[in-house]
């Protein structure tokens, strides 16, 4: 029994890791067919010179960075907020838009960006994404910032009012310093996500932001291409160390 | 404290307001009008739309992706519910065979289906294997079918299923496994008379967790459906862009929430307890 259920979890494992494995294997192949041809990086020469996969990935970098900074503040402030007092109806609607289908935001959005263009002169683009990331992007960050603050022990911060502090000095010097690791764990995971979103900002993306997920999308789609094996795998491993960083600060 | 409170709450409640409620609210207005000529909105106001979701052309494509999504948590169950009791018994390695799980679903969902796409196509790694090996003359059609899909979205949910069903297990009491051994139970009835009854809250969370996004799946479907597997997602999407009728599109997307919203108020009855 103990032996059949460690086989099948190696099966699993086998499952959830191997199509990612072999992806990146034949990112090295000199051929641009899937035929082992011997060792090459051609591929990856090949993306960093191409023109379209550089600008939208710094475009993805600069959406990531801003999106992930504004959500990590906002996040963070919530969550202290709520764990000061809880306050349902807050807490409910963040639920409620981490659930609702990535698709249905996307369009509410793009339907809400159109009706305000109608009276201001502005129109989709970079600015329109980062507002779609930090709207999708605070309800992680308050889960994970909210999971650490329930550990603490709110006679600290008493403490430190009794000992003349002021409000805002307590939080700023005796609750924060202790809550870095998970207000960075936070960022690292809200940088990732808004790294890898396709489908709400596909519908909220102008002609200048193309992002590395939509060029990538547009290119899987053509057909094969080693060039995507190759950026896959880039990406795979640059954020699998974020969320790898993001778990050890977790639990720290 | 008062004003402190309000504004430590005051950023995150205005972008929820703004930038989910108030553009929801949109889709509201959008659904009770008129398609224009070129694609627009505008008066007259009208019920025609959420009429239209009840034709049968439209109520077959939500069946399919509720029966979809079905298949698919029940596949993830299935699968999970051994690999949530191995890690749970893991002893000191646990949260290594847990990360395991998460790592990949953290990483990359687009990547991830891409994965597949290489696997699968007529030109990919399986079908080039086979012919390689003389087994099939022609490639086997492995992508663009309600079955890619279905796999698409069972390896892209499974650690929603496997981590609620973790939790559970891990907090269950061994010894009543023991009781029902020395009572006279077998192991596989042990399984299934003791642990899963006690499992079902884990279960619960385990399957609407997968349920809700396999339903409103968008990416996955396109990607290993191609244009063959029409479901709920791919039905919106269209209504923005290609067909250009976003007071329809509008309709589908506030049924499919309300779908969403009917499970999860089940779900939380049930339990009185949030997410957050």
């Amino acid at each position: 029994m103990k032996r059949a259920l460690g086989l099948y979890a190696t099966a699993l494992y086998l499952f959830l890791h191997l199509p990612l494995a072999v992806l990146a294997v034949f990112s090295f192949n000199r051929s641009r067919f899937t035929l082992w041809e011997g060792f090459s990086l051609n591929w990856y020469t090949a993306a960093a010179r191409n023109e379209q996969l550089m600008e939208a990935t710094w475009n993805s970098l600069v959406i990531a960075a801003v999106a992930t900074a504004a959500a990590t503040v906002v996040g963070t402030l919530c969550a202290y907020g709520l764990w000061k007092k809880p306050a349902r109806w807050l807490s409910t609607s963040l639920t409620l838009s981490l659930v609702t289908p990535e698709i249905v935001l996307g369009i509410a959005l793009l339907a809400f960006f159109q009706w305000v263009f109608r009276f201001l002169n502005v129109k989709l683009g970079l600015d329109t994404v980062i507002l779609a990331h930090v709207s999708f992007s605070i309800a992680y960050v308050v889960i994970v910032v909210l999971a650490r603050l329930r550990t603490f022990d709110p006679g600290l911060e008493e403490a430190a009012l009794d000992l003349g502090a002021t409000e805002s000095q307590a939080f700023r010097r005796v609750t924060l310093p202790q809550l870095l690791p998970a207000v960075a764990a936070a960022a690292l995971l809200a940088f990732t996500i808004s790294f890898d979103d396709y489908v709400i900002t596909s519908l909220v993306a102008g002609v200048d932001s193309e992002t590395l997920p939509m060029v990538l999308y547009a290119m899987a789609r053509r057909g094969a291409n080693p060039m995507v094996n190759a950026v896959s795998t880039v990406i795979v491993l640059g954020l699998g160390l974020l969320v790898i960083v993001s778990e050890r600060l977790r639990e720290s | 404290m008062r004003r402190l409170r309000f504004l430590f709450l005051a950023p995150a409640a205005g972008i929820v307001v703004l930038l989910f409620f108030v553009p929801l609210a949109i889709l509201l207005g959008y659904a009770a009008l008129t398609r224009g000529a070129y694609g627009g909105a505008g008066a007259p106001w009208t019920l025609e739309n959420w009429v239209r979701l009840a034709d049968p052309l439209y109520v077959g494509i939500l069946a399919r992706s509720v029966a979809v999504a079905a298949v698919s948590t029940a596949l993830c169950l299935v699968l999970g519910f051994p690999l949530a009791w191995f890690i749970a018994r893991a002893g000191r390695r646990k949260n290594l065979w847990l990360a395991l799980v998460m790592l990949p679903f953290w990483t990359s969902f687009l990547v991830r289906t891409y994965a597949w796409m290489f696997l699968l196509r007529d030109t990919g790694l399986f079908n080039t294997a086979l012919l390689k090996l003389g087994l099939i003359a022609e490639p086997l059609p492995l992508l663009y079918n309600y079955g890619a899909v279905i796999l698409g979205l069972v390896y892209g949910y499974l650690p929603f299923m496997v981590l609620p069903l973790f939790a559970t297990l891990e907090r269950l009491d061994k010894s009543l496994l023991e009781a029902a051994g020395d009572l006279g139970a077998r192991p596989w009835q042990a399984q299934w008379r003791v642990v899963v009854p006690l499992a079902a809250p884990g279960i619960r969370a385990g399957a609407l967790l997968v349920f809700i996004p396999c339903l409103g799946a968008y990416l996955t479907p396109d990607l290993l459906g191609g244009g063959k597997t029409i479901l709920i997602g791919t039905l919106i999407q269209n209504q923005f862009t290609n067909s250009r009728d976003w007071p329809f599109g509008s309709a589908a997307s506030l049924a499919l929430m309300a779908v969403v919203l009917a499970l999860l108020m089940l779900q939380v009855r049930k339990k009185q307890e949030d997410l957050l």
